[in-house]
């Protein structure tokens, strides 16, 4: 093999593998290889989530064993990224497609050296879902701001005990960190190996205080979050609506019977009145690791995924998730559907409007799933009575500050 | 029968000493060859297994302990930090919170099981039932039943709007029952354990009965004993044994409980934390926190908690024979 001469090698077939678990993935990487003949690309579904990101993190440690692609989270993006693993792909000329994407989701996987981690694939804008025939029941108004929320919750709950405005989704830590981003709220901040951390700032505070007057006035629910019971009880009108991500609206077409044609989009309710801040919660990307035997073809595989017209409009209408290139948001023809489940309503336009909204100044931890998890275990131990959310913000912050010191950050 | 059987033998053992004549004729050597092939024997037979057992259980304990001497961080890399992380795992409330629990979780649960084990293995070994083979493959089915599944049924039986004991409480108008609220979870935990092993320490009872003597039976009807008493006053005190191993067996187990908290824990949020066990904590310090260091730590503290609870139990056991 080292004997034969460059040009016979360039001829060898490269070979990719590509780890994702986006379902039908295939059909994208098969326009990919006709696309590029000379690449064959492997998909293999190693778990969705948390398992895939321990596979990935097993295979760093071990040295061996990571493909040469991955999907990647937003909120992952800057774990992997610490444990220096990701390929720079600026300099295969992957910055020339920046400009396609919506701002903060470039800003996202790309920092100010210039350097390139990643190219993002979807995203999940924030919006609210609600219950029609609930709100109009109960003579509910369509919360603008979070204020008018709790007030109609409020209301709810006593019109029709045993409703719920909605679940507080305090299960999940991504709906946390989505909810708080759109609120202010900014953690963390990385310079080199400093570290600022701000978990338990005037801003988590009173959004903690916000969301404990509710649980306490029994307004809203405190059960976990995407159990059977909990898209029961979307779907038997317990909870009258779900603050979401743009990625919902299909996922409850999928899992509801019942409610069927009752649900409504509506914006994020906004923290001042008339404001246009809102956050994003999930989305992913694809990330090329500095393992890879074939950097230059992992860029070309990650830039035509995402940026390639007719793969990334595929990814909307095959797969239903929701876009992050301009082009994409801005098409009237695809945002304009109008679904049944939703009366007919075109939910994405609503969802185009947020993604447009999206603050992009919020940064993730470099060790996020270490932080989503404190906030889990300790949002939960004060929904179980063990003091009050501000309070468990408290202990989080505790918690990750040692972390963060232990781990050799110098925490600002 | 026993002609029969004789035949055979005498032939193998006559084709034996053909072969062995056959090629004695430097005798000296020949015997020392012998000599040295049956010292090698059991090792050559032994080999397959001493070499898996130390590449699988030797070799892996070496390198945790190894990885549990150092530190490896975000920034800054590994360094040799001796026995600081056991220094750590020792003043660590979430490792000892987990250890509570289980010895909390192992004096529900352990008892329970066995004692369910004792009856049900005693019914079995009296004749008294019919189908017995039925009853012991039925009692021991839900051993054979991987834990995922079993966490996976016992969570959708225990759900309180859709399980159906909650169902029939609410039909009955008791209203709902949340098995896995705040006291309820670790009952509600320790009876999918109840459920899962009951059978198994069941069949081993079961085993030991049957090689209690028959003819003990015969002897103690004649000076009088009902049956309960038989079971009660000659085959229990002579399978304790059996019953000491069985409790140690359990104790390993409670101290390493893992699967269960951690499929609940999307069920159970708010009770079950990433720390609820020792194993579990672990687990989400390798995986989650990237603390791989201390996670070996951890298991090796989890080890000698272990060694120690079983060896206090033996020696409790020993002393209780004693007296």
């Amino acid at each position: 093999m080292a004997g034969l001469p460059a040009v016979a090698r360039a001829q060898d077939k490269v070979e990719l593998l590509f780890w994702a678990w986006t379902p039908d993935t295939q059909t994208q990487v098969d326009l990919f290889q006709k696309k590029y003949p000379g690449i064959s690309v492997k998909l293999e579904n190693v778990g969705q989530g948390p398992p895939h990101y321990v596979k990935l993190r097993n295979a760093i440690k071990a040295g061996s064993g990571l493909p040469d692609v991955a999907q990647m989270e937003f909120n992952s993006i800057a774990s992997f990224k610490q444990l220096g693993v990701l390929a720079d792909l600026a300099p295969y000329g992957v910055g020339d497609v920046g400009p396609k994407f919506i701002d903060w989701t470039w800003k996202s996987v790309t920092d100010n050296s210039g350097k390139i981690y990643a190219v993002p694939w979807d995203s999940g804008p924030m919006g609210l879902l609600y219950r029609a025939d609930v709100f109009d029941k109960n003579g509910l108004s369509v919360p603008e701001t979070w204020d008018d929320y709790a007030e109609q919750a409020i209301k709810l709950k006593d019109k029709a005990p045993g409703t719920f405005m909605c679940d507080f989704g305090a299960s999940d830590a991504g709906w946390v960190c989505a909810v708080l981003w759109q609120a202010g709220w900014r953690p963390f901040h990385l310079d080199g190996t400093n570290l600022k951390i701000a978990i338990n700032d005037d801003i988590a505070k009173k959004w903690a205080t916000y969301w404990q007057k509710l649980i306490d006035a029994k307004a809203i629910d405190v059960k976990p979050m995407w159990t059977t019971e909990w898209f029961a009880g979307l779907d038997a009108g317990t909870y009258a609506s779900w603050v979401t991500a743009a990625w919902a609206p299909v996922l409850m077409q999928q899992s509801m019977k019942k409610s069927f044609g009752q649900w409504r989009a509506a914006p994020m309710p906004q923290w001042e009145k008339g404001g246009k801040i809102t956050s994003n919660w999930g989305g992913s990307t694809f990330a090329a690791f500095t393992a890879s035997k074939h950097p230059k073809e992992a860029a070309l595989f990650c830039q035509f995924m995402g940026a390639d017209p007719e793969a990334s409009k595929l990814w909307n209408t095959k797969q239903f998730l929701f876009p992050v290139l301009k082009d994409l948001i801005d098409d009237k023809e695809l945002m304009g559907h109008g679904y049944d489940f939703y009366g007919g309503q075109k939910v994405n336009e609503i969802f185009a409007i947020s993604e447009n909204q999206v603050d992009p100044s919020f940064e993730f931890a470099p060790f996020q799933d270490y932080v989503n998890q404190q906030l889990q275990d300790e949002m939960a131990s004060a929904i179980a009575g063990n003091g009050t959310l501000a309070q468990a913000f408290d202990r989080v912050q505790d918690t990750v500050v040692s972390y963060a010191n232990d781990q050799g950050f110098t925490v600002l | 029968m026993p002609t029969t059987r004789a035949s055979p033998s005498s032939e193998l053992g006559a084709g034996g000493r053909a072969a062995t004549a056959a090629p004695a004729r430097p005798a000296a050597r020949a015997h020392r060859r012998i000599l040295v092939g049956r010292k090698l024997a059991p090792y050559v037979f032994l080999a397959p297994f001493l070499l898996l057992f130390a590449g699988f259980l030797i070799a892996p304990l070496l390198y945790a302990f190894q990885m549990s001497l150092f530190r490896e961080t975000l920034v800054g890399g590994a360094r040799f930090v001796g026995l600081d992380n056991y220094v750590r795992a020792i003043h660590d409330g979430s490792f000892w919170d987990g250890v509570g629990r289980l010895l909390q979780f192992g004096l529900m649960q352990i008892p329970v099981m066995l004692g369910l084990a004792l009856v049900f293995a005693l019914i079995l070994d009296s004749g008294l039932v019919l189908a017995r083979g039925f009853f012991r493959v039925a009692f021991f089915i839900p051993y054979a039943v991987p834990g995922v599944i079993a966490a996976l049924l016992w969570g959708y039986l225990y759900g309180p709007a859709f399980g159906p004991f909650s169902q029939m409480s609410e039909a009955m108008g008791f209203g709902r029952i949340d098995f896995l609220s705040g006291g309820g979870l670790l009952p509600s935990l320790a009876n999918i354990a109840v459920w899962e092993y009951m059978g198994y320490n069941m069949i081993i009872y079961y085993a030991a009965l049957q090689s209690v003597p028959r003819d003990l039976e015969e002897a103690s009807a004649i000076d009088g004993a009902t049956p309960l008493q038989h079971s009660l006053r000659i085959k229990l005190p002579l399978i304790v044994p059996t019953i000491i191993v069985t409790v140690i067996f359990s104790i390993i187990g409670t101290l390493q409980l893992f699967t269960e908290p951690y499929l609940m824990r999307n069920l159970a949020p708010s009770q079950i934390n990433s720390h609820y066990t020792p194993n579990y904590y672990a687990y989400t310090l390798a995986f989650t926190s990237q603390q791989y260091n201390y996670s070996a730590a951890i298991s090796f503290a989890l080890g000698a908690v272990v060694a120690v609870a079983s060896y206090g139990f033996m020696l409790l056991a020993n002393r209780g024979g004693r007296r």
